[in-house]
């Protein structure tokens, strides 16, 4: 190549890499029925009853419509039936099963308007088909608890049916679990129900219209990248603003805040956005551009305490525990006083909420006069020993990777070690921390994680002692800590199955004093998420809870 | 040149073997199984459940039981379905496989195009002022983290120059090249920067290397032109070392980038393979790990044809003429 054919050579490239660039300034230009909204994870199947994964939800909520959900207030409403049925208005009837088991009839009625994307009404063959999919036992659905429970439907009508439940409990007229299928697409790939979870059209037709009854359905996605919702030709609902809503999953949360900053984004979604530290952060920084929305929820941070280990099965140990925790420090200096601290496993804003709860506030004196009590006295080096010459040494365990956690562990770590007890951090990733030390009790000490639930969630699974989990029971069952209290399980049960408020309200604040009493688990903070909305963006109104934002996307505008 | 075709091709597929083998014990070995993930996830799944999910995905049966079904059927040409993505393996593959070879094939030329003048360059005059250069950008190729140089080029041509897209891969069909190119130029720029810094170092070596040799100084003896004698005597030569780290880096081009992917994201097989591993997806990381394998045997199956292109004292049997 001579000199001068190198030089043409050079100056094609340099009018490519302009015209390139100049190409490539997309980010500038939006249209204004368009959002982008940006979350870390991507869903693994659309398939709304196979696999239980937020991602999906999120999405989902954008493009159905459950028969119930509950709404920012907490409030159960319906939202794809008429009426909520209950005892008072008549809909609901406690029955007897065969059984003579204490059972409950709730009609539904679902709204005559209401139709899949391909303007098939939606009806109780959809009702009927979806609860034969889940209660299928080959049909791979993960809770099967409540379609064993609902034994019996009685078709009325089109839209109206009956629900047989063996068991009356005060949730009888919530459906947020229970999905409604397409009979008319599904039933064909339900016909061999062990292949049921490869051949679904929510994951083998995804575009398909008639798969969606929200605002929204699915018109393309790149797999692991991107999903694109289009308006529902046939939604019979309040007609959505946005023509487009575009879906980008963006893994590594700097990356996602320089996509906002970008313009390659609109939003960042506060179910699966910017953990608190970074958002904190960034509010800072670029809060005068963006709406910054901080919605504490239904996120219970908590420290599990293996009550099988010898120290941390004395009262008096674990109280002193949480006597020299700092928790209102913890929340001010790392987390801006957005996440206040936990009394209970019951949010403050849950209508069950027992305000006179113990409360421990931070009092070092109390904690190493317990201790003392407890039979640590001997001190060597700052870290307490019994009279057997043991060390009070824990070891505290987390998700590692997660900074906010880790974060708190070191501060633990300094204000335990203050009056005298001496811990041990081991972190694990998440995929070994929640596989096996967790669920499998490994944990000799503490650990520290987070549980997500709907407003009036029963802890059945968490404190109640037929829940412990061991090799005999298949290691199901959440209660980790090994906690047995006969007056628990009482008390558990008996919520689930009382119908008067004002009764399960008084039950709530019995559980919830049995809790700060012999402290099973160290209440930690109720998790903020925050939501990073662009100011044009109106009426995004958080959940803090289950039930994502994105159920009421027909509201957003600019 | 047959009898070593055969022999290698019969020392590749034990090969891969094995290494099914290893990769699936390897994933099985981790602690819990999906089933434990889902019920950490959702506190209402029972002991009933649980098992019943659990022998529905053939996760009762012995590791070893579960192997021999999978190379049975992998045997038969079913390599069966990806348990994260609801689809068979090879179609859950192929985007992913696609999306990373066109970004890491590019990087792989690009950075094999430019290193390999500049450790030419540099072996020339040892300790000059050109080799300092080129090892003092080499060296910064080699230690700065790609993912740190993926935020700068995202900070740089995204928020602040507003140039280019800040991550993602354009979606639908028939996007055209320069929309395509505009999603690939900062991840290429990231990863070329990063592999050059290697590559130039080892060309560089072992060009040096080369040059010391007796029929260099005697050609240099006789007034061979530089040029000739880098480019044509000694380049050939010191091919042969950087040859073989360039097979062992093809593999590379199909297993991906894990972190300049999910900063770019780029649902790419770095991704993939780390999802399938971390989600208990074991045929799927098993195919795409095989996969990276049969291409890494491949490349160095290459590597030893081109060795007997450059240096004709070399025979497929490994004896010298």
């Amino acid at each position: 190549m001579t000199g001068a054919s190198l030089k043409r050579f050079i100056h094609k490239i340099n009018i490519f890499i302009f015209v390139l660039l100049l190409n490539g300034n997309v980010s500038a230009a939006k249209p204004g029925d368009s959002l982008t909204i940006g979350i870390t994870q991507y869903p693994s199947t659309f398939n709304p009853v196979i696999d239980a994964m937020m991602a999906k939800t999120y999405i989902l909520a954008m493009t159905r419509r459950p028969l119930t959900a509950y709404d920012q207030d907490w409030k159960l409403v319906c939202m794809l039936c008429v009426t909520l049925p209950t005892i008072e208005n008549g809909l609901a009837k406690p029955e007897r099963t065969k059984n003579g088991k204490r059972g409950i009839a709730v009609t539904f009625q679902i709204k005559p308007e209401a139709r899949w994307g391909d303007g098939v009404p939606v009806t109780s063959k959809d009702v009927v088909f979806s609860w034969k999919v889940g209660r299928n036992k080959k049909s791979g659905v993960g809770n099967a608890e409540f379609y064993r429970s609902l034994y019996k439907i009685n078709v009325i009508d089109d839209k109206t049916f009956t629900l047989h439940f063996d068991k009356l409990t005060f949730t009888y007229n919530s459906l947020g679990g229970f999905e409604l299928l397409p009979e008319h697409i599904e039933a064909v790939n339900f016909s061999d129900p062990l292949k049921y979870r490869y051949k679904t059209a929510y994951d083998t037709d995804t575009f398909n219209e008639g798969l969606y009854n929200g605002p929204y359905v699915i018109a393309n996605r790149q797999t692991g990248s991107t999903v694109v919702l289009e308006k529902n030709p046939n939604w019979w609902g309040r007609k959505p603003y946005f023509k487009t809503i575009t879906v980008r999953v963006i893994g590594n949360t700097s990356a996602m805040e320089a996509n906002l900053l970008s313009g390659g984004i609109d939003m960042i979604a506060g179910e699966l956005g910017l953990p608190l530290d970074q958002a904190l952060s960034f509010e800072k920084r670029h809060g005068r551009k963006f709406n910054v929305i901080f919605k504490p929820g239904l996120i219970y941070e908590h420290i599990d305490l293996n009550l099988d280990n010898p120290f941390l099965k004395d009262i008096r140990v674990r109280r002193a525990l949480i006597y020299a925790m700092n928790r209102d420090a913890i929340n001010s200096q790392l987390f801006d006083g957005r996440q206040p601290k936990a009394n209970s496993s019951v949010n403050p804003l849950d209508r069950v909420y027992a305000d006179d709860v113990p409360v421990y506030d931070y009092n070092p004196a109390k904690a190493i006069k317990l201790l003392k009590q407890a039979g640590w006295k001997k001190t060597r080096k700052g870290i307490r020993y019994n009279d057997k010459g043991e060390k009070l040494s824990f070891t505290i365990m987390t998700t590692s990777g997660n900074r906010s956690r880790e974060l708190i562990e070191q501060v633990l770590q300094s204000q335990w070690r203050a009056v005298g007890i001496d811990i041990r951090i081991k972190n694990e990733p998440a995929r070994v921390f929640f596989g096996q030390t967790v669920t499998k009790r490994l944990f000799t000490g503490m650990a520290m994680y987070a549980w997500i639930s709907s407003p009036e969630s029963v802890p059945r699974t968490t404190l109640h002692s037929a829940h412990i989990p061991d090799k005999f029971n298949n290691y199901s069952g959440q209660n980790y800590t090994g906690y047995k209290n006969p007056e628990m399980n009482r008390v558990l049960e008996k919520i689930e199955v009382e119908l008067d408020f004002r009764k399960r309200k008084n039950l709530w604040r019995k559980l919830q004093f049995m809790y700060a009493r012999d402290l099973p688990v160290i209440p930690l903070y109720f998790r903020a998420n925050a939501y990073i909305l662009p100011g044009w963006l109106k009426n995004v109104k958080p959940t803090g809870q289950q039930d994502p934002t994105t159920l009421w996307v027909e509201d957003w505008k600019r | 040149m047959i009898k070593f075709l055969f022999s290698r091709s019969i020392q590749g597929m034990v090969l891969l073997l094995i290494m099914s083998f290893v990769i699936y014990a390897l994933i099985g070995l981790m602690p819990g199984d999906p089933i434990d993930l889902m019920i950490s996830a959702n506190p209402r799944i029972s002991s009933e459940d649980a098992a019943r999910l659990r022998a529905l995905q053939g996760l009762d049966q012995p590791l070893m039981t579960r192997y021999l079904n999978w190379l049975t059927n992998a045997f038969s040409g079913d390599f069966g379905y990806s348990r994260l993505m609801a689809k068979p393996v090879f179609e859950a593959l192929q985007p992913a496989l696609m999306r990373t070879f066109q970004l890491m094939g590019v990087v792989f030329v690009l950075s094999l195009v430019i290193a390999l003048p500049l450790g030419v360059l540099a072996s020339r005059r040892p300790g000059s002022k050109t080799d300092y250069t080129i090892n003092l950008l080499a060296f910064a190729g080699i230690s700065i983290p790609p993912f740190w140089l993926a935020i700068l080029l995202i900070i740089l041509f995204s928020v602040t120059l507003g140039w280019l897209p800040a991550g993602g891969v354009p979606i639908g069909d028939g996007q055209g090249f320069l929309k395509t190119a505009q999603y690939f130029i900062m991840p290429v720029m990231a990863l070329t920067l990063a592999n050059i810094g290697g590559h130039t170092r080892y060309m560089r070596a072992s060009m040096i290397e080369t040059l010391k040799n007796d029929y260099i100084r005697t050609a240099k003896a006789k007034g061979v032109p530089e040029k000739k004698i880098l480019l044509h005597h000694a380049l050939r030569n010191a091919l042969i070392p950087v040859v073989t780290i360039i097979a062992l880096d093809f593999g590379n081009i199909f297993s991906g980038a894990l972190i300049t992917e999910t900063v770019f994201s780029i649902p790419g097989m770095g991704k993939l393979i780390y999802d399938a591993i971390i989600g208990n997806d074991f045929n799927l990381a098993l195919v795409a790990l095989l996969f990276a394998t049969v291409l890494t045997i491949a490349a160095n199956f290459i590597a030893d044809i081109c060795y007997v292109a450059l240096d004709s004292r070399i025979s497929y049997g490994g004896q010298k003429q």
